[in-house]
């Protein structure tokens, strides 16, 4: 028999047993006796944020770049309800995230509480799964289902709330492995029939492509290894989404860059005009396919994905494949391999003829400027003088993210982390924490924007307090330059509100929080500048004053196909958006 | 491509799900969150060893949407097993009515003959009003209610559709 434990004492040894080094969270009365046990215990390390929103984006960058659970722990109300942004960002870029929220007691549930909310009800759509405890010899069991839950299948968010008369009851432990699941066992191997039809596509592609997303890298490192070995047997081309960047390699011929709105001619052109789509993880977001009508309009499509309901939502597929990336990836190389018939080395060889074509057209080059720093310029170079060091980018949104999309370069996964899918202002100082507090010898750069730092920049006083020498590289343009963008694309140059008014002193600001401030004004004291940055053994803020009126490019507007894309020297962004179009986000 | 003619049919899918609070939260929440019809729903406990409840829901949608509903309710994590009774099997529908009817002379006559004819059963009788019970499917159930509405009818309670696969396989 093993002896009781307070509800409390259980929390910190079910996230021991899960391996848990770290937890960021934010105390309230709601979890307290959870706080008191932290208070005595030197395994976990709690940081303490500054807003529970920065709670959930630092657990995400702290996942995201260590292929881990991400750990949060806030109070009841106030402290539940701020986490929900994070919450609903990890869903949908499918972080795996355990939030524990304190509850009121169990029998004042329901009565309107001080600090109650119903956070099981505010956060059912925004979490993979959520428990309300109801007794204490419950709870041990439900922390390891919520790992289990959080980190498998598709991995997502999950919500645990404990009425604090619950962390103090005693009950029983029981450890993980006694734990498993009665209804919820994710596929992770594909079915064989459909891996071999889908190489069937593949040795009979005249113009084929691998189209891959977030899921290779959730998959983990050997995804990542695998779809390179399988890239470079087939001589296939690739280009990946916004969360896929970094599992393969940016430096390789066969890189077209990333697709989507924003993505490269070659790689949203070789999109429109493959005979055979090879999606490997990816889910057919609208930023990658434009108007689903012209999307890709010839092509046979193969669909791997870990998540069912990814399959045929948006984009009717030929050959769907549930499973994990890697487990796919190995038995669909070992079909490869073993197949006679190889793709026609003709077609092949005509097919990068006109992808070298579109490649000529250079779409990431941009008119550089002697007087101001053109934000692609600030971005190039920082990733010139950091590239080949051991260093992570997180981003904020807007066009900055983009940039630092298409100028910095990655090599390896788990080093770009982004809110892709809820595209979160505020994102990407807490992200910088939290992968700063799993990789503290590296180094850890935000390529923000002067808007969305302000929506959680009291996270650097996080990063102060905790010695997390984050640096923030701000893209300072003095607008929500995406919103600019939009206006001057759609609404007739007419800026209601996308100024960033009174804008703080951000060198002034650093030194504020006791951290440092460098600003860059000009081309030529930019590489300066930024080697200063890298050299300052704490947190800093660079205010990098870019050209203001900067638009990002290439661009596919809304409503419209992937052959009807924006080019830098197209002369701005005189089109026709249809009703329709204008009517998207 | 997208969908953009498919036709738009009505399926019954039964879902079998652990009992635990909020689960009807979550099927409902799917719905409404990701703009499907609800056509009925009906949920009670079928199995009290293991705690599990049995989730009856018609909605209506293209082949493709159908799909969706399918796979999103089985990527809920207390849902154990989900069947399209309409396209995976041949089942037997069955809804449960009561029918409140007011009236006398005539319509009163004639209401109580149409409920013989429907195999309607009177449950409750005062001397202006009936209270008739139906079984049927829906399509039944529609059409009696219909043939009240001018005799009087007040007011209508429906469980929604119950449904089970025909022949011995279990779900
Ligand atoms: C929380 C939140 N609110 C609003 C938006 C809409 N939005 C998208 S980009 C953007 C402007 C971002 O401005 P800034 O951070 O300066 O980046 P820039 O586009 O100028 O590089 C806004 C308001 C959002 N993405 N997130
Ligand atoms: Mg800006």
């Amino acid at each position: 028999m093993s002896e009781k434990l307070t509800g409390a004492q259980i929390v910190l040894k079910a996230l021991k047993d899960q391996g848990v080094g770290h937890i960021f969270g934010y105390p309230g009365g709601a979890v307290l006796p959870i706080y008191d046990e932290i208070f005595q215990q030197e395994d976990i390390e709690h940081i303490l944020v500054r807003h529970e929103q920065g709670a959930t984006h630092a657990a995400e960058g702290y996942a995201r770049s260590t292929g881990k659970c991400g750990v949060v722990l806030v109070t009841s109300g106030p402290g539940a309800t701020n986490a929900v942004t994070g919450l609903t960002d990890a869903l949908m870029d499918s972080i795996p995230m355990v939030c524990i929220t304190g509850q009121v007691a169990t029998h004042l549930i329901g009565n309107d509480a001080f600090q109650e909310a119903d956070t099981v009800g505010i956060t059912r759509p925004c979490t993979k799964h959520n428990y309300l405890v109801k007794s204490v010899d419950d709870l041990a069991r439900i922390i390891h289902e919520a790992f289990h839950v959080a980190t498998s299948g598709r991995p997502g968010p999950v919500v645990i709330d404990i009425p604090k008369d619950i962390q103090f009851n005693l009950g029983k432990y029981v450890k993980p492995e006694t734990v498993r699941h009665k209804t919820y066992q994710p596929q992770i191997k594909g079915d064989m029939e459909a891996i071999k039809q889908a190489v069937d596509l593949i040795t009979s592609a005249k113009k084929p492509l691998f189209y891959t997303g977030g899921g290779v890298i959730n998959s983990g490192p050997k995804a990542s290894q695998l779809l390179r070995e399988f890239v470079k047997l087939t001589g296939f081309p690739i280009t990946s989404t916004l969360m896929g960047l970094g599992s393969f390699p940016s430096a390789d011929n066969q890189w077209l860059g990333m697709l989507g709105m924003h993505g490269t001619y070659e790689a949203n052109l070789a999109m429109h005009d493959c005979d055979v789509m090879i999606n490997i993880g990816a889910r057919f977001d609208d930023r990658i396919t434009g108007l689903l009508e012209k999307f890709a309009p010839n092509s046979k499509k193969i669909h791997v994905d870990i998540d069912p309901s990814s399959i045929n939502k948006n984009v009717m597929v030929d050959v769907g494949i549930v499973g994990d990336v890697a487990h796919v990836l190995e038995d669909m190389l070992r079909v490869y391999k073993s197949r006679s018939s190889k793709p026609d080395a003709a077609a092949m060889k005509a097919w990068w003829a006109e992808i070298e074509g579109w490649r000529a057209r250079k779409c990431l080059a941009y008119t550089p400027d002697k007087k101001s720093i053109k934000p692609q310029y600030a971005v190039e170079r920082l990733y010139e003088l950091t590239k080949g060091g051991d260093t992570y980018i997180t981003t904020e949104v807007g066009q900055h993210q983009m940039w630092a999309a298409q100028y910095y370069r990655f090599e390896d996964p788990n080093r770009w982390m982004t809110s892709g899918g809820l595209g979160t202002m505020g994102y990407g100082i807490p992200a910088a924490v939290g992968v700063q507090v799993a990789h503290p010898k590296s180094l850890v750069i935000d390529i923000a924007g002067e808007a969305s730092v302000q929506m959680t920049m009291q996270e650097l006083s996080t990063a102060v307090q905790y010695r997390l020498p984050i640096k923030i590289f701000i893209l300072n343009n003095e607008y929500m330059g995406m919103v600019r963008q939009w206006q001057e694309l759609l609404h007739g140059g007419r800026y209601s509100s996308s100024y960033s008014e009174a804008l703080p002193d951000f060198v002034k600001l650093a030194e504020a929080y006791g951290a440092t401030g460098i600003r860059a004004e000009t081309p030529d004291e930019l590489d300066d500048a930024i080697k200063k940055m890298i050299a300052t053994d704490g947190p800093v803020i660079f205010d990098c004053i870019v050209t203001k009126d900067e638009n990002c490019f290439p661009m596919i507007p809304s409503g419209a196909a992937h052959n009807e894309m924006l080019l830098a020297d197209d002369q701005g962004l005189d089109v026709e958006v249809s009703d329709a179009g204008k009517a998207m986000v | 491509m997208m969908s953009e003619e498919q036709p738009i049919n009505t399926h019954t899918i039964a879902a079998l799900v652990d009992n635990e609070a909020g689960v009807l939260a979550r099927v409902i929440g799917l719905f409404s969150g990701r703009g499907y019809n609800i056509d009925s729903l009906t949920v009670a406990e079928v199995n009290e060893d293991e705690h599990m409840s049995r989730i009856t829901i018609v909605t209506t949608a293209t082949p493709q949407v159908i799909n969706q509903i399918k796979a999103q309710l089985q990527r809920l994590v207390p849902v154990h097993r989900v069947v399209d009774l309409t396209v995976e099997t041949d089942s037997v529908e069955r809804e449960l009515a009561l029918v409140k009817v007011t009236g006398k002379g005539n319509d009163r006559v004639e209401a109580l003959r149409m409920s013989e004819a429907f195999r309607a059963r009177v449950i409750d009788a005062t001397p202006e009003s009936f209270v008739f019970e139906i079984t049927g499917n829906t399509a039944k159930i529609d059409a009696f209610i219909g043939l009240m509405v001018p005799l009087g009818l007040q007011e209508v309670s429906r469980t929604g559709v119950a449904a089970i696969a025909r022949g011995p396989e279990r779900m």
